[in-house]
């Protein structure tokens, strides 16, 4: 169980031109784990994890993978590497149907490229029953936009795990959601971490994230402001730290 | 087996509503079934103006003569307007593969090396608006536009306004083969509905049609799942290109002359006859059985108007009013996306 963790980084800093967006960053997503990545607006979590899968560069600082650092970091090494995200509004192609959305970009094609659609349907369907669908209109060969927000980032969530994605980034799940929709988005990121994935989930509501994380990472104006346990905070103690942050930050 | 109130009950996985394997097929087809019920709906209205031409099988020969030219090309176009694009290009495209196809005759080159020359022009002329519209990044709107001028001009400059006559192919098998008859049923339909087939076959059943959906869908999402976005829309517009060589081959030998003009009166037609087949304008939905029905409905009106007793004068009337007309039964009869 000592392996590294899927993925380290080390004193990481990104600006863009003269505005500093992460300063020395160090943080670290351990396996089969759920790490809630809090913060306002602005604090930096969507550069951190672009940075983390691959979109930007940093300009300074580590990024190890299972302990090696990698010299070159794009979207398609980290995918390489099992690192997947998912974005609220681009995941999916709406009026295409679920087995389409699964297997989009990797279609199981059979001979010259013609497709085994009732394979594909067969095993979406059964992806779809482990990750935890069990609305009653559901079946694979319906069309995505026929689902609700929180079936989606489901659909989304599938995908991912059905190419054996190790870790998984959750960008803002719940944010357009109700609360049912958002208790759906939970239960199946809880199955992915049940089928052994590590989750990073984006949130800027604290008790979503307090609920479903294992693990915390606060940042504000782009640095880490703390790093804990599930078993070391409850959710008012970190309100309670955001609500200092929002203090300060009006101090200053 | 003793019960036991407190027992757990297992959860039960409710399995999706059985629907019926009919209505399965209706709701997956509306679109093309919306455009069949207009286009049966449409002859039963000519027929009843005219019920003696309309009984006739001698007239749908005549519309079959030329008909098959607007099936082939909207095959490709309905993945282009699919993936979210526009050609305006292809009736310049069809001119352009056409005056190839009529120059080798000229020539005396072997017909099928005539017909391979037609394809070669179509591949480059496609290729060319993929490059413009995907690595330029100009809007296929516009940049098809101008191919659409840019090609058309380029026949004219070279054939200075006169056509090139292709009449010894004439009755040669080479002709009868692509262009004869069976019992008064023109051979092109045939070829047209195999060039139909494939098309239905690469849209709805293969890579190639599931990656241009999604890319009409959701562009950003196709990318991310790492399809190149670039090299199918190109493939798309090369699919285009090799369609207009063979409507362009078939016209020049349907006519046996190949006009400077060769293609021109197809751009509205077949254009029309994508969206009354039933696909939208938004993209990342088609259907190539539509499309093929849309050009049944569109090949139908002139002569159907004509049939009836009016004059010429009120053919474009009619064509804007059935258009119309079908895009709003299309309009009711679609999910409730977007609406």
């Amino acid at each position: 169980m000592n392996e590294p963790p899927i993925i380290k980084l080390e004193n990481i800093s990104k600006s863009f031109g003269s505005v500093s967006a992460l300063t020395d960053i160090s943080m670290q997503v351990k396996d089969n784990e759920v790490l809630g990545l809090i913060g306002d607006n602005g604090a930096g979590k969507s550069t951190l994890i672009k940075i983390i899968s691959g979109v930007h560069a940093p300009n300074s600082g580590e990024i190890l993978v299972r302990g090696k650092a990698q010299k070159k970091w794009n979207v398609n090494i980290a995918r390489a590497h099992g690192i997947e995200t998912v974005y609220q509004d681009r995941a999916l192609a709406e009026q295409q149907t679920i087995t389409r959305n699964i297997f989009m970009g990797r279609e199981r094609g059979g001979f010259l490229g013609f497709l085994d659609i009732k394979k594909e349907n067969e095993e979406a369907n059964k992806l779809m029953r482990t990750i935890g669908f069990t609305s009653q209109v559901f079946a694979a060969d319906s069309q995505v936009y026929t689902l609700s927000g929180g079936e989606r980032q489901g659909v989304a969530i599938a995908r991912a795990l059905y190419f054996k994605a190790k870790m998984i980034i959750l960008d803002e799940p719940t944010t357009a959601l109700s609360l049912t929709e958002s208790e759906k988005v939970f239960h199946f990121v809880r199955q992915a971490k049940d089928g052994g994935a590590s989750v990073v989930f984006i949130s800027h509501n604290i008790y979503h994230t307090y609920d479903i994380s294992d693990r915390f990472v606060v940042l504000d104006r782009g640095r880490v402001l703390l790093e804990t346990d599930k078993t070391k905070t409850t959710a008012d103690k970190l309100v309670k730290s955001m609500q200092d942050i929002a203090r300060s930050g009006h101090a200053a | 087996m003793s019960i036991s109130e407190e027992a757990p009950q297992p959860v039960v996985l409710p399995s999706p509503r059985p629907v019926s394997p009919l209505t399965k097929f209706i709701r997956g087809n509306r679109r093309p079934i919306s455009a069949l019920v207009f286009f049966v709906v449409l002859i039963a209205c000519f027929t009843a103006a005219n019920p003696r031409l309309f009984t006739n099988p001698q007239i749908y020969n005549a519309v079959f003569v030329s008909l098959p030219i607007s099936i082939i090309l909207v095959v490709p176009l309905v993945f282009i307007v699919t993936a979210g694009e526009i050609d305006l290009s292809f009736p310049s495209v069809v001119g352009i593969c056409a005056w190839a196809f009529a120059a080798g005759t000229r020539a005396n080159w072997n017909p099928f090396l005539c017909v391979a020359a037609a394809l070669l022009v179509g591949i480059i002329s496609g290729f060319v608006n993929g490059l413009l519209i995907t690595r330029v990044r100009l809007s296929s709107l516009v940049a098809t536009l101008g191919m659409n001028f840019l090609l058309r001009g380029l026949i004219h400059i070279g054939n200075q306004g006169y056509g090139i006559s292709v009449t010894q192919l004439r009755d040669t098998p080479f002709s009868n083969f692509f262009i004869g008859d069976i019992n008064g049923f023109p051979v092109q339909m045939i070829w047209g509905t195999l060039f139909a087939a494939i098309g239905w076959l690469l849209f709805s059943r293969h890579r190639f049609g599931a990656q241009i959906a999604v890319i009409g869908d959701n562009q950003d999402s196709a990318k991310e799942m790492g399809i190149n976005v670039e090299r199918m829309k190109t493939m798309a517009y090369v699919y285009m290109g090799i369609a207009a060589a063979v409507a362009g081959v078939f016209s020049t030998l349907i006519n046996s002359t190949f006009y400077p003009t060769t293609g021109d009166g197809y751009l509205l037609a077949v254009l029309a006859a994508v969206f009354v087949g039933g696909t939208p304008t938004w993209g990342g939905v088609g259907t190539v059985v539509g499309g093929v029905i849309g050009a049944f409905i569109v090949g139908f009106i002139e002569t159907g108007i004509i049939a009836s007793g009016l004059t010429g004068y009120y053919t474009q009337f009619f064509y804007g009013l059935i258009i119309i007309l079908s895009l709003i039964s299309h309009r009711f009869n679609q999910g409730r996306y977007r609406y």
